[in-house]
Parts: structure tokens; C-alpha cells; sequence
């Protein structure tokens, strides 16, 4: 079946470099960068990492993070409350705007 | 669901040649993915033993429970089991050596009836003794409630698997009811002192995936294990082994099943790391199967792929010179313990 998402493309991203090969360098040396241990753990920024990726809603994100997580030895309850912070992120950003429309309902009301 | 063993259902993947046809026939194993051509890439030209250190014997397949991934295939309805005569042979040709390691595994090992005489003939020879207990063995029987007295009378290590702190991951893999028969074995052998500081009494645990993905660094679940097993059961032990699940027997098996086998051995070639090969577990250790035949590691063991020189391939004509420099037969399933930061009987490797 035709899909804008090819599961298998995960596994190209590196080509990327075929058409810039210097950002890309660039890019995935940053990347390795920040996943590496720090003043996180490499598991706690999996599990950001999983969150974000439900966040910008990448299917490749989600597949990689999701594998990346249990690998971290994380376990299902911790990577569902990361989807779930996501989600109260998500939608909250949509409430809080609510107050702006209050504060325009008010303003035009009597 | 009760789970049988690949040889009681009579499937394919029971005949050791079609797992290899499995292994071999896959994309994996044309021209440049071949695991021996990554070793040569990586510096050896072949794998060969540096010295044997560890004489693991596989004292049956019998185990009472039937394990999702079991790579032995073992099981209650596995009748095969080391006889006491090839146990003297084992005796009488660890005698003539200095090896200073004994890694008694299965199946259950303490299910073999010689088990216990075995063992106090083995403390003779004044060997570390190590035993893979899968901790349900001591309460699955009174007869063997007392084995934390019998293993810290004879100062046996205890390995033991417990793939993850909750039930959920570790009855899903080793059957309902496990985790909490697990849980109330290891506070056995915390009581008779395992695991606690200070006692000389050592207590390892395994963590292996519940699932088609790799282990975590090895540290950083020792912490994690260490903490949930101490704060919700009050349990202590030495240290974590984290090791990969092999495509072997009923991994394979489910690895096919589940759709899994291609993205995973994919993922073992791609996570190679050159620098486990020098130290994986073939290379220091001998396998001998509960028949006495003689393996370069237990999964060779479980593909019957037995050591190189058909002379020399049993117990009864067992040649230390030949063993301690003996070229490793070698497969794709090798992948599995050069993946990450590689992987052995004894954890990670890298």
C-alpha cells in the first residue's frame, strides 16, 4: 500500500547526507551529542525524547523512541506517563488560550 | 497459556538444522554480512579459545517451567537429563584440570535427581561452583524449599533470571505466577544470607528482554533493579547480568511469529561491536551438554554445533590441550553476543 510514511525509511535517515553532506555531519554529531549520559540520564532523555516524538506526532520518532526506551529498560507505565505529559502539554497549550478568548468575550461583552 | 516445548509440539523449529537454514538462509548471511567476515574486519582472523576458565555443564532439559524464550528448549515435558555416569566423567576430568570455574545450568539443573550428590562431589575438588536457578525451582516442591540451605552450605554462587522488577514483563516471558514465586525465593535466599553484605554468599541476577529489542547498559539497570526490588520486596543481591536474547529455539520461534526476525537480527549485525569479540564467552569457556558432548557455548549446544574436532567432541575423550586453543565454530547467531556492549553467561562484555 502507497503511505507518505515508509517504516523502512527510519533506516535511511543518514542518506540525508547524499544531498548535504556537511549538515548532516553536523547534524547527527549534534544529535549523538545530546543523547549521550550528562546531567540527564541517557534514559531520562529517552523518555523526553518519547514524548516529544508524540508531540510533533513523527511516526519514525515514536517507533525509534519507543524501542529506544524499552532498550533503556524503562517500562511501560514511564513511557505511557511520558505520552500522558505530552498530552496534558498538548492540551493544555489549547486551554491556556482560552483565556485570551475570555479576555476578548469579556472585552466586546456587556 | 501453558506453553509447551518446540519438541512436544513437533515443530519445525525443533530440528536444530532448520534453525541453522533459518539463520543461514536470510539476507544476513550473503557475502558481507557474514558474522565471520565482521570478525575478520574487526582484526582476528578466527575466533579461537584463549583458555578454558569455565566447564558450564547443561544437566538436563527438564525445567519446570516453559519460558517464552527459552534457547534450550527446555521444559516439564523434557526428559533428557545428565546421567550420573557421564556426571563421573565430568569428575574425573575436571580432576586432571586446574579449571577454576563450574557453571551448572539447564533446563533446571536441581531437577536432575544426581543434582545434589553431584555438586557435593564437585565441592571436593575445590572449584567455584556457580548454579542457574530460575527461583521457582525452590518452592515448586518442599523437597527443594531447602535449597538456599543446600547452595550456602556449599558456597554456591546463585545466577538467577528475573528479566525485569514487575510482574507484568516477567510473567509475560516465563509464565503466570512466576514473578511472585520469584520474588518470595529471592527473600529465601536473602534470609539464609545471599546477596547481603559481608556474608561470602553471592547472589546474581540475569535481566534479559522481554521482547525483540537489546539490553540497556548493564550499570544502569543494576541501579533501577537495585532500587524497586529494595524499596517494594526488601531484597538485596550482588549484581545485574544484562544478556541478549539469541535467536535460537523458542526466541526464534517467536521472533518469526511476532514478525520481529528481520528488523532484530538487523539490529544485532548493526549493533556489531569489534570490541566485545575478544572477550565473548566461547573464548574461556567449555559446553558440555547433558549428554556429554562438548560445545563451544550453550547455544552452539542448542544448535548442536559441537566443537570443531570430531575426535575430541565428548567428555570421554576430553583433551584440554586441544580445548584451550581450539578454533570456535561460529554462525549468525554469534551476532547475538557481539550486539551493543556484547553479551555472555556472565552480562555485558564491553
Amino acid at each position: 500500500m502507497e503511505t507518505y510514511y515508509k517504516p523502512e525509511d527510519l533506516k535511511k535517515f543518514a542518506d540525508v547526507a547524499e544531498f548535504d553532506g556537511d549538515l548532516a555531519k553536523k547534524f547527527f554529531e549534534y544529535y549523538g551529542a545530546v543523547f549521550e549520559e550528562g546531567a540527564l540520564t541517557a534514559r531520562e532523555k529517552s523518555l523526553i525524547a518519547l514524548a516529544v516524538a508524540h508531540t510533533v506526532q513523527c511516526p519514525y520518532c515514536i517507533d525509534a523512541y519507543s524501542h529506544d526506551a524499552l532498550e533503556k529498560g524503562c517500562s511501560e507505565e514511564q513511557m505511557m506517563e511520558a505520552v500522558h505529559v505530552s498530552t496534558a502539554i498538548r492540551g493544555g497549550s489549547s486551554l491556556v488560550h482560552g483565556v485570551q478568548m475570555m479576555n476578548h468575550v469579556k472585552k466586546v461583552s456587556m | 497459556m501453558i506453553v509447551k516445548s518446540l519438541k512436544f509440539r513437533n515443530s519445525k523449529l525443533a530440528d536444530s538444522s532448520e534453525q541453522i537454514e533459518i539463520l543461514q538462509n536470510t539476507i544476513q548471511d550473503s557475502g558481507e554480512d557474514n558474522f565471520s567476515n565482521y570478525i575478520k574486519r574487526s582484526g582476528i582472523e578466527k575466533l579461537t579459545s584463549r583458555k578454558i576458565e569455565i566447564f558450564q555443564i547443561n544437566m538436563g532439559k527438564m525445567c519446570n517451567q516453559t519460558c517464552k524464550h527459552c534457547h534450550v528448549d527446555a521444559g516439564p515435558d523434557r526428559k533428557e537429563i545428565m546421567t550420573r555416569e557421564t556426571m563421573q566423567m565430568c569428575l574425573d576430568k575436571l580432576f586432571e584440570t586446574d579449571i577454576p570455574t563450574i557453571d551448572l545450568t539447564g533446563g533446571a539443573p536441581e531437577l536432575n535427581p544426581d543434582f545434589r550428590w553431584f555438586v557435593t562431589e564437585l565441592k571436593k575438588l575445590n572449584r567455584h561452583i556457580m548454579v542457574r536457578c530460575n527461583l521457582t525451582i525452590i518452592l515448586s516442591n518442599p523437597g527443594f524449599n531447602d535449597l538456599p540451605d543446600f547452595f550456602a552450605e556449599n558456597n554456591i554462587e546463585v545466577v538467577s533470571s528475573l528479566p525485569y522488577y514487575q510482574k507484568i514483563n516477567t510473567d509475560r516471558q516465563r509464565g503466570d505466577g512466576v514473578f511472585e514465586k520469584s520474588i518470595k525465593a529471592l527473600q529465601m535466599l536473602n534470609e539464609r544470607g545471599y546477596g547481603k553484605q559481608g556474608s561470602g554468599l553471592i547472589l546474581n541476577l540475569v535481566y534479559n528482554p522481554s521482547g525483540a529489542f537489546l539490553p540497556g547498559p548493564q550499570h544502569s539497570l543494576e541501579n533501577d533493579f537495585k532500587k524497586e526490588l529494595m524499596d517494594k520486596y526488601g531484597i538485596v543481591f550482588n549484581n545485574l547480568f544484562t544478556i541478549t536474547n539469541m535467536p535460537v529455539s523458542r526466541f526464534l520461534e517467536y521472533l518469526i511469529d511476532s514478525g520481529n526476525y528481520v528488523d532484530y537480527m538487523e539490529k544485532l549485525i548493526t549493533s556489531f561491536n569489534a570490541a566485545a569479540v575478544r572477550n565473548v564467552m566461547c573464548t574461556n569457556t567449555i559446553s558440555i551438554g547433558w549428554d556429554g558432548y562438548l560445545y563451544d557455548c550453550d547455544f552452539n549446544q542448542m544448535l548442536d554445533m559441537k566443537v570443531k574436532d570430531n575426535l575430541k567432541d565428548h567428555i570421554s575423550n576430553f583433551d584440554l590441550n586441544y580445548l584451550d586453543t581450539r578454533e570456535i565454530i561460529t554462525g549468525q547467531h554469534c551476532f547475538g553476543c557481539t550486539a551493543g556492549s556484547g553479551s555472555s553467561c556472565g552480562g555485558a562484555i564491553s
